[in-house]
């Protein structure tokens, strides 16, 4: 069964248009944080960026069905870890979601159950193999994701709960859920809503309400809508030589959460448009490694994949162009951050690792 | 492996690319929308973009009286700030905005610093209460340093001289620790809030919501055109349960002396006045106070910020003979007790005075009546002994020692009240016997607050009913969360029979009969009971003594009027004031105090003295006969003096 595992099974076209996102992010926070006290960001998303290549090159080299025997330890790994948030974390702007590393670092735990729900959901529906999804089984996999996002949600941090949803419905959608459950569910979840807003923490019902409303209260939450959304509109076709929404320091944060709107504005419509080619090239590529997977459980975690990073994708523009909440979600490859450049060459490791065994058995 | 092992329907899986293909087609179309449709839009609105926003501070509600006279007030003043909205790298500038309003470069480096993070809108407060030369430092670099403004700010005016600083506190600017707990989660830095006494307590109350002007500025930070303006909502005004009238006179009554004094209305928890001393003037340290004055004040050996009445807990001295008394009568062992003084008796081994020694006399038999007001030491060993302990901890804690009284004012402290179950867990000892003996006269382990001994005494007064005290009135107190698991009132049995020994008892303390003789008032029912209380044994007073007073022992008096069911409650602490009496004459002072406001009330005729005119008629004998009289008529001026004090208006420093 072994079989020799090449650097020519690698998907090199992937990493290509990956990294060339990447690039685009980088240059992107280096003119973003240029004069601000964040100048030279973008030489540590650099830092980062090598790490997550080189992480992503150990973990092709670990076969994913050994991965998924272990899965349940890792699940129950990484419940201790959010339950040690949750106790020791550290508090910051009224949220618990750090711990303090020995060295001064920090550590988000919740980036990394993304990439072990992505594994257990999977592992989850490669066993099941019949092709009929029941009720229990439904109930099954539902409860495998909401833990965790229950933990996540409590810390609170809404945006990452948020992210592993996706994980779910692509697998229960994979794993062939009926229309007529998938719309009980909906039902259920719609009658849900008004509770659910009621358990919300009040900055982040006033994210939502802003919003509806951005003018309401344009200085508060409303603030960074208004500004994201002139600083996408100031771009036009061709993008603003001047992108004073950026670099007079209008549009906040514009490394991290708000970096697709920087772009866009200084690189206008078109340069948009491409950088939105790019992640699609990406997404499409990974579905085609998907249907190439050796075995069930290859297809489920590379779709996984798709799924959270189609999310982001979805959740981060949508909110730059004004479709979708101010949620806190980054834009995966291009964000400045540790945790999310790590999370997506750690998870692109994983994929490479089912592509390179596609001719296994 | 090949049967079970099905793959994934492509059908499902090439859904999922029609999935990503139509989220790709609508944050196209947005893209789309926004740059290419309505891209002039917002490219006017980024030219126009240079929205500034100042702040328009709310000012915190006033604290009144309980007659709506003013205490704390507020007064405009400026305040310079630093306005985050331009680009412009703010270190660069600090060396010479810290010159121009006399601040620390480090500290202006270190607040930019703090507020890096912060959304741009919110601004960093500099400097309160700026000069005129400061003010026209500002005035005249509008060019220079575009990003530096003033607004006006409501200052808070506090009495003067320290006046009630305890019971109102002082305000200060929300510190980062404050911000991480719950209660302070969604106050933003900068705010000013209240730290201590009820500016802290009722914080909420007295709090506004700040508003904020918004203005577009050119690349140099002039304004060029307003755009709107949303208005502060000043804070609730707070009304207090303190009378103006009987805080100056327990202020005054107090005057330097180390100490506390606690006036409440025992029928409902009322306080009416509370002072303590040292005090210090809140007025002096400026809302965003120096580190150098805060930490004098702190590291102060007198404790100027310590509210003594709520947080001082030191031994009650013979004050808690009425709790003994109490406790003996209910028992049923201290009516028929008789006890023959000889200045001291021998308890387990251990030979104790009665304080009467020091006079070189004695009190002879004594009776529980006379037990009370000549406060004999000797029949409080005896009946310590006799109760044991644990009954004595019993009447203590249902009276409310040792623990909080639940008053609506931060910190307060519980006390002691030791029973054998106390020692047991603190010292994982046994209680000897010996050590009830002292409990009986309010020595040993037992520690009580003013606050504490106000209540308990003024509850015995009032035949058992114990009320929560507190500041605010009623429809304010409601509003705000209740402070402690301590029930508003709670009536706790007492015989009327004891209670009437007991009352009457404590009526002939200040009387030439009692200790405290020269605190009587003449035409008022004043009762109460003096306590003097060791702060260090007698034995280590004797090496150190030689009249320092820092050992000198502690005064009590805990008074009421009237004997039962009294309406106001003084309790006074008088720091190394050695004897009862001299606590005493202070409770008097705020007890005649308060009668003079209550007797004048109903006739408010206070005007200067005027003549009045009158007709009367009378019998007079008659000049001529001796067994006659006669009626005579006539018509009478006289002056009438109504030299009276005049009413405050509001609190001293506040008019």
């Amino acid at each position: 069964m072994s079989r020799y595992i090449s650097f020519r099974d690698f998907d090199w076209l992937l990493l290509i248009f990956v990294l060339l996102i990447c690039g685009l992010g980088v240059l992107e926070i280096r003119s973003a944080t240029a004069h601000t006290k964040f100048a030279g960001a973008h030489i540590k998303q650099l830092y980062w960026i090598a790490g997550g290549i080189a992480s992503m090159f150990v973990v092709s080299f670990i076969n994913y069905q050994k991965m998924l025997d272990g899965v349940h330890w890792m699940y129950i790994a990484s419940i201790a870890s959010l339950m040690t948030v949750m106790i020791f974390g550290q508090k910051y702007l009224g949220a618990r979601r750090w711990i303090k590393m020995p060295g001064g670092s920090h550590f988000q735990p919740s980036e990394w159950v993304k990439l072990i729900l992505i594994l257990a959901v999977a592992k989850y529906f490669a066993d099941l193999h019949q092709r009929e999804l029941t009720w229990p089984d439904f109930i099954k996999a539902g409860a495998i994701v909401a833990v965790p996002m229950l933990m996540v949600l409590a810390q609170p941090d809404l945006g990452t709960a948020l992210t592993y949803l996706p994980i779910a419905i692509m697998g229960l959608f994979l794993g062939g859920v009926h229309l007529k459950q998938a719309l009980t569910v909906l039902l259920l979840a719609g009658l849900m809503m008004p509770l659910a807003f009621h358990v919300l923490k009040p900055y982040q019902r006033e994210r939502l309400t802003s919003f509806m409303q951005p003018e309401a209260d344009s200085q508060g939450s409303g603030y960074q809508v208004i500004q994201s959304l002139i600083a996408v509109g100031s771009g036009g076709l061709w993008g603003s030589s001047a992108a004073s929404q950026t670099h007079q320091a209008f549009l906040p944060v514009p490394q991290t959460d708000f970096i697709f709107a920087a772009f866009a504005e200084e690189h206008g419509f078109v340069g948009a448009l491409t950088v939105m080619l790019l992640y699609f090239i990406v997404l499409m590529r990974l579905t085609q490694n998907a249907q190439t997977a050796p075995d069930r459980a290859g297809t489920f975690v590379v779709m996984g994949v798709v799924a959270v990073l189609s999310f982001h994708i979805l959740v981060n523009v949508g909110m730059v162009v004004g479709f979708m909440p101010v949620t806190g979600i980054p834009l995966p490859l291009m964000s400045y951050g540790g945790s999310s450049v790590l999370f997506m060459f750690l998870a692109l490791g994983i994929v490479m690792n089912v592509r390179m065994r596609r001719f296994v058995n | 492996m090949f049967g079970r092992d099905e793959k994934v329907s492509p059908v499902r899986l090439t859904a999922v690319q029609y999935i990503v293909l139509g989220i790709f087609l609508v944050l196209a179309y947005g893209l789309w929308r926004l740059q290419v449709m309505q891209s002039d839009m917002y490219a006017s609105l980024a030219e126009k973009n240079r929205v500034r926003n100042v702040p328009i501070l709310a000012p915190r509600g006033k604290i009144l009286d309980r007659e709506g006279r003013i205490i704390v007030d507020n007064y405009p003043s400026f305040t310079a700030l630093l306005l985050r909205d331009s680009s412009r790298d703010l270190s660069a500038d600090a060396d010479l905005i810290s010159q121009g309003l006399h601040l620390d470069a480090k500290d202006v480096k270190d607040r930019i610093r703090h507020f890096a993070s912060m959304p741009q809108y919110q601004p960093i407060y500099l400097k309160d209460d700026i000069t005129p030369d400061e003010l026209a430092f500002v005035e005249s670099h509008r060019n220079e340093l575009p990003e530096l403004d003033t607004i006006v700010a409501h200052r808070r005016l506090y009495p003067r001289n320290g006046f009630m600083a305890h019971l109102i506190g002082y305000v200060g600017e929300v510190s980062e620790e404050m911000l991480n707990q719950p209660r302070w989660e969604f106050y933003n830095p900068g705010d000013v809030v209240g730290k201590s006494g009820v500016e802290l307590e009722y914080n909420q109350i007295l709090m506004g919501k700040n508003g904020s002007r918004r203005a577009v500025v050119n690349s140099r930070g002039r304004e060029v055109e307003r755009l709107d303006e949303t208005p502060a909502e000043s804070g609730r005004q707070l009304k207090l349960t303190v009378d103006l009238d009987l805080q100056i006179a327990a202020e005054q009554a107090l005057g330097d002396k180390n100490g506390a004094i606690v006036a409440m209305d025992p029928r409902n928890g009322e306080i009416l006045a509370m002072v303590s001393r040292p005090t210090f003037d809140p007025n002096d340290f400026a809302v965003r106070v120096s580190r150098d004055q805060w930490s004098k004040l702190v590291n102060d050996d007198d404790h100027p910020l310590l509210n003594k009445a709520i947080q001082a807990q030191l031994a009650p001295g013979s004050t808690f003979k009425i709790i003994m008394a109490t406790a003996g009568m209910q028992e049923g062992i201290a009516q028929d007790m008789h006890v023959i003084c000889n200045g001291g008796a021998t308890f387990y081994g251990r030979y104790f005075k009665c304080w009467v020694t020091a006079e070189h006399r004695s009190h002879g038999l004594v009776d529980i009546s006379k037990a009370i007001y000549q406060s004999c030491d000797v029949f409080f060993y005896t009946l310590a002994e006799k109760l044991g302990i644990d009954r004595i901890a019993k009447y203590a804690t249902m009276f409310g020692l040792g623990q909080k009284t639940g008053i609506d004012l931060p910190q307060e402290v519980s006390g002691v009240m030791p029973s054998e179950e106390w020692k047991l867990r603190n010292f994982k000892q046994k209680w000897y016997a010996g050590e009830t003996i002292s409990v009986g006269i309010g020595q040993g382990a037992v520690a009580v607050t003013p606050i504490q001994l106000a209540r308990a005494i003024g509850a015995i007064s009032s035949g058992g009913m114990l009320v929560r005290p507190h500041v605010a009135s009623p429809s304010d107190y409601q509003g705000n969360v209740v402070p402690a698991n301590v029930p508003e009132r709670t009536q706790i049995p007492i015989d009327p029979n004891n209670w009437t020994i007991i009352t009457d008892a404590m009526a002939n303390v200040p009387s030439p009969l009692g200790t405290a003789g020269s605190a009587h008032l003449q035409g008022i029912d004043f009762a109460g009971k003096t306590g003097s209380a060791q702060t260090v044994s007698n034995a280590l007073k004797a090496k150190t003594a030689n009249g320092k007073s820092k050992y000198k022992d502690n005064a009590w008096f805990v008074g009421v009027t009237p004997r039962r069911n009294p309406e106001i409650v003084v309790a006074v602490l008088f720091e190394g004031g050695e004897h009862g009496q001299f606590a005493a004459r202070i409770a008097a002072q705020v007890v005649k105090a308060y009668v003079e406001k209550q007797r004048r009330q109903p006739t408010k005729v206070a005007e200067k003295s005027k003549k009045v005119e009158i007709g009367a008629v009378w019998n007079s004998e008659s000049p001529g006969g001796e067994d006659q009289d006669r009626l005579q008529g006539g018509h009478f001026s006289i002056d009438v003096a109504k030299q009276r004090l005049p009413l405050a208006v509001a609190a001293p420093g506040v008019q």
